[in-house]
């Protein structure tokens, strides 16, 4: 076991340090309340080659493989939020190209989302499929050289800046999982629609949009993987989906601890620094130790997917714990600041209101606890 | 066309302060970097070769952890990256380096255009370039804000005080380079893997033919007699009244300080 950096990764970690300190956290706050695509931090991204990190080398890619990409997703959410989101919402376009695509299809589609041209989504959720994959209703007629694509996704990630959708549809909704199929669809594409924005309780500047399909022709040779297999490339996207929600609750549990350490030290209260009292060094150490062990889940569970490992059950223990570990350091963050901590002045009611998403999206808490429950009970068989 | 760029690796004066005791720079801890007009001359080399052809060498004289200047140059698109570093070179005023540059400039050889930025931001002579030429005695021109090449001329729009001057100069010439002139690239991720592996060559004073003589200590005139940091002076004065009062009252005491 080594928990050494090798030179390179070193340079580019320090290279997103830099970057994330001088161009994106300053930034950060406006991006939010201003609730625009942050196009201005995307072509940085693109610029500095970091949208190819896991990608093989032949697609434009790094091949520095997933704990990487980890560790510069979990500082960009460190610097900018909305930007780490991005980031991690575009992977889940990227990797089931990359893990399923043929050819052809990677060098369409796989190289130009490596390269930053274009943004990627993933296409699952609907009104009455969010957990339950199986209960997918959009809906996929195969009609002679195209599939015919009907229905609404809801709460898509990047949906609308993304040029490049992976879409999970059903061949026949009667089969459940075993009629699930995974399309690559371009934005333009005859039939293909945004409908509307969320507007939610933080994240304002991450389009969370509508996909709507009304007859949408999709060439047959944009199936990926194969035809009835959807579900297959769906739970190995959602995968990776886990580790990049664990990545980015760590990264901005870190921005709020960053923001609550420096305030501790700068609020005077009873004639002190509120950090020399031990109520609060008590809430920063368990912060901080939380933050650690969430890091530690998230890296080893990447570790494991770049060993060719089973990492699922790692990955949801990863994105169980971060999730609700987020929630709770965000808390304690605007807890240390005070009264000026619930005002817009301070950017930790923003982390504390963002932080509430990690529970929910990617797999709800509850159906983390299931999979692990379920993974264990296997390995435990009697 | 073959452009060498002259750059200098600098402490990030950002960062940098002066230690009120002994009036020296701290440079502890402080991390350093390409002279910022450097990185221009470097962006101008690089897309001049991106539309004549060619090649751009980076050129440095420094001690050798400078190394890591070059690879940053040869990450935003040099080709080729040489430090001439000795200890023969130490405490060289700017006479003293421009005498050894201008050497290893005439051990490479082949070039049309040398590039540098206009003055660097420790030193702030600006008395490298002019030096550089002078020396090779060849042609300079210095406050570049536009280059164009027409053949074997170029012309040269300079950036002064009050207005700018063209000018048109034949190759091969010296040019500095004001940091409006472009906007320096940032590189990828790619383009600095791919320079860490590239080769920066390390020549010393015996593969340039330096005359020890004129390097270093011996070779500087300049002796520099004691280093403060300026007093400010914050003391202002202000005048109010209508506008037409004041400008009247803020000119004669003008005049009266001799300043117009």
């Amino acid at each position: 076991m080594d928990f050494n950096f090798t030179e390179d990764e070193q340079m580019i970690i320090d290279a997103v340090h830099e970057i994330g300190q001088e161009e994106f956290e300053p930034r950060a706050s406006e991006v939010a309340e201003l609730g625009e695509f942050p196009w201005e931090n995307i072509e940085i991204l693109r610029e500095m080659d970091l949208f190819g990190i896991p990608v093989p080398e032949e697609y434009g890619g790094l091949e520095m493989g997933f704990l990487l990409w980890g560790v510069v997703g979990e500082l960009l959410s460190r610097y900018c939020s909305t930007t780490g989101s991005v980031f991690g919402a575009h992977m889940l376009c990227q990797y089931p190209i990359m893990a399923f695509g043929t050819d052809e299809q990677k060098d369409k589609y796989l190289r130009p989302l490596t390269s930053g041209e274009h943004i990627g989504a993933f296409g699952l959720t609907e009104p009455n499929a969010g957990s339950d994959a199986g209960s997918v209703a959009t809906k996929a007629e195969l009609r002679g050289d195209k599939y015919i694509l009907n229905g609404t996704k809801i709460f898509i990630s990047n949906g609308g800046v993304a040029e490049t959708y992976v879409v999970i549809a059903n061949l026949d909704p009667s089969k459940g999982t075993r009629g699930l199929t995974a399309f690559i669809v371009e934005k333009g594409m005859p039939g293909f629609e945004f409908g509307k924005n969320e507007k939610k309780m933080g994240w304002d500047a991450l389009p969370n949009r509508e996909l709507i399909f009304q007859d949408c022709e999709v060439p047959v040779e944009n199936v990926l993987y194969k035809p009835g297999r959807g579900f297959r490339v769906a739970m190995d996207t959602l995968g990776v989906g886990r580790l990049g929600m664990a990545v980015g609750a760590v990264g901005l549990a870190q921005a709020a601890f960053d923001a609550a350490i420096v305030y501790a030290q700068q609020r005077e209260q009873f004639g002190q620094k509120i950090s020399e009292f031990q109520a609060i060094q008590f809430k920063l150490a368990d912060m901080a130790t939380e933050i650690e062990i969430s890091r530690l889940m998230y890296q080893k569970a990447a570790w494991l997917k770049d060993q060719g490992e089973s990492f699922e059950k790692e990955a949801a223990m990863a994105k169980l714990y971060s999730s609700e570990m987020v929630s709770r350091v965000t808390s304690d963050a605007v807890q240390i600041h005070g009264g000026v901590g619930y005002t817009r002045e301070f950017p930790v009611e923003r982390y504390m209101r963002e932080a509430k998403l990690f529970e929910i999206v990617e797999g709800t808490s509850e159906i983390q606890r299931g999979i692990i429950a379920n993974r264990l009970l296997r390995e435990y068989r009697i | 066309m073959n452009i060498i760029v002259c750059i200098k690796q600098v402490p990030d004066t950002s960062e940098v302060s002066i230690d009120p005791e002994t009036n020296t720079i701290v440079r502890e801890g402080v991390p350093a970097i390409i002279n910022p007009f450097d990185e221009n001359a470097i962006e101008q080399a690089v897309q001049m070769v991106e539309e004549h052809g060619g090649k751009v060498t980076v050129l440095s004289m420094g001690p050798p952890q400078a190394e890591a200047a070059l690879r940053e140059a040869l990450a935003m698109g040099a080709d080729e990256a040489i430090l001439v570093s000795d200890r023969c070179f130490a405490a060289s005023d700017t006479l003293a380096t421009s005498y050894v540059l201008s050497t290893a400039i005439r051990e490479i050889g082949d070039y049309d255009l040398i590039f540098c930025g206009k003055q660097a931001f420790d030193g702030d002579t600006a008395q490298v370039p002019p030096g550089i030429a002078e020396h090779l005695g060849i042609p300079q021109v210095t406050f570049a804000i536009g280059i164009e090449v027409d053949g074997r001329k170029v012309r040269v729009r300079r950036l002064l005080e009050d207005e700018f001057e063209t000018v048109e100069v034949k190759m091969p010439a010296l040019i500095s380079v004001v940091k409006q002139i472009n906007e320096p690239r940032r590189p990828g991720i790619k383009a600095k893997l791919a320079a860490k592996k590239k080769e920066v060559k390390v020549w010393d004073a015996s593969c340039i033919d330096a005359d020890a003589c004129l390097c270093g200590f011996d070779g500087s005139p300049t002796r520099v007699v004691r280093t403060f940091a300026p007093s400010r002076n914050t003391e202002g004065k202000k005048y109010e009244g209508e506008p037409k009062e004041v400008a009247t009252a803020v000119v004669e005491a003008l005049i009266a300080e001799k300043i117009i």
